[in-house]
């Protein structure tokens, strides 16, 4: 599991560094914490052209995108 | 999660209706080709309160006040208001202060160029050579590693409401006071009336928000992450007012004669030039940083005060080109803007990580 920590940021940068992620690490889940809505719905929508499927979960203000294999 | 069916579904949505709110503003009194240019409402704004004294470009335009505060009240309604700064707020100040620059060289942000295209000001086609550049020119950066820092929340909430309290007192000061100037000829003479510009930028900025509109940002993500989705409401902006303009005979083609314009190519393309590289850096175009202060960023607040105070020294130092040209000072400031935007690139790389 992979945690990539993007709250305080705002997009392209989460999206960008999500995606780096899943590049790198073609095997592993990936966790992604982001703070606006803007960035959550960008990386779920990232996700699809990266054969991943993304769930979310909202937890004070934070949203941690899990992106896992099919 | 919503399905992707839903989201353009929303966005084609929101699309049609800021085509139906552009063109009822222009309808009702606001400059053709301007209609809800946010660059050049915010300059008039900035005459209003006579921090520049330009005589045919002042009016308290009520349509920024309604879309900071249509950003806010969809924020609070979608819980997406969050208080935040602190993402290298000063240079966001001076990239607010170079984008406003740029726009005032050219004639309009973003949002008017893509009003001035579907017109048929082939001026506005040409400077889309250079938004776009500049925009490329960003990524490059974006993708290098150019950050500005992340933004924490604010300890409490307070941070995100001054800024939208700030800008509805000085709309009351502007409609029960006689502080604030409005032109008598020109640009800032031509207006909506003030409940129609208010309620149009209400509509305006809270589905802006809505749709996360950027005219910078469309661009950005299709270059970047091969995203065109920020697109969609873009072209159908563009394909309304360009099958309105061919109705009621507004659409011309050429580059002479075009309301508002010059046909400078050179400095056309170098004025959207920095205003894509700069809201690039600053993360959105002047739209997206009046929705994002609604939705209670602090740090898009200060970029919103660079544009006010670039619109001010625009004017002040003869910067903003006319209908009849662009000006020696102006180009001399555009090619100092675009010293600025590549040190400012060049300094807030972080190191790759890997």
């Amino acid at each position: 599991m992979i945690t990539v920590d993007a709250t305080g940021l705002s997009c392209p940068e989460p999206v960008m560094l999500a995606k780096k992620a899943a590049k790198d690490n073609p095997a592993d889940e990936i966790q992604v914490l982001v703070d606006n809505a803007t960035a959550r719905d960008n990386i779920v929508r990232m996700s699809r052209g990266v054969s991943r499927t993304a769930s979310v979960q909202e937890s004070g203000g934070v949203y941690t995108i899990t992106l896992a294999r099919p | 999660m919503e399905s992707v069916t839903k989201e353009r579904v929303i966005l084609i949505v929101c699309g049609i209706a800021f085509a139906v709110v552009a063109i009822a503003l222009a309808a009702m009194g606001n400059p053709k080709n301007m209609a809800i240019c946010i660059a050049c409402f915010i300059r008039d704004t900035a005459g209003s309160m006579q921090l520049h004294t330009a005589a045919p470009v002042q009016y308290f335009r009520p349509e920024i006040v309604g879309i900071i505060l249509g950003a806010l009240l969809m924020a609070l309604g979608t819980k997406e208001f969050k208080a935040s700064a602190g993402s290298s707020p000063f240079t966001r100040f001076v990239l607010g202060f170079c984008v406003m620059v740029g726009c005032l060289v050219f004639l309009g942000c973003p949002l008017r160029m893509v009003l001035r295209m579907s017109a048929g000001d082939l001026n506005a086609w040409v400077a889309l050579i250079g938004f776009a550049a500049g925009i490329f020119t960003g990524v490059m950066f974006l993708k290098g590693g150019f950050s500005l820092g992340k933004a924490a929340p604010t300890r409490t909430m307070t941070e995100g409401f001054v800024f939208p309290v700030v800008a509805l007192v000085l709309f009351i000061l502007s409609l029960v006071t006689t502080l604030f100037v409005a032109s008598a000829e020109g640009p800032g003479s031509m207006h909506a009336p003030v409940i129609v510009s208010l309620i149009g930028g209400l509509v305006f900025g809270a589905l802006a928000q809505r749709a996360r509109l950027c005219f910078a940002g469309g661009l950005r993500d299709t270059f970047l992450i091969r995203d065109a989705s920020g697109l969609i409401t873009v072209g159908i902006l563009f394909v309304g007012m360009l099958i309105y303009n061919l109705v009621t005979g507004g659409f011309n083609v050429g580059f002479a004669e075009q309301p508002i314009a010059h046909s400078e190519a050179l400095w056309n393309i170098l004025g959207m030039y920095v205003v894509g590289f700069g809201a690039t850096l600053m993360g959105g175009c002047p739209l997206r940083q009046l929705v994002l202060a609604g939705q209670g960023s602090g740090d898009s607040a200060i970029s919103i005060i660079g544009l006010l105070v670039g619109a001010a020294f625009a004017h002040n130092f003869g910067l903003a080109s006319s209908a009849a040209g662009t000006t020696p000072n102006g180009q001399i400031a555009c090619i100092a803007c675009i010293i600025v935007l590549f040190a400012i690139a060049l300094l807030n790389l972080r190191k790759q990580s890997a």
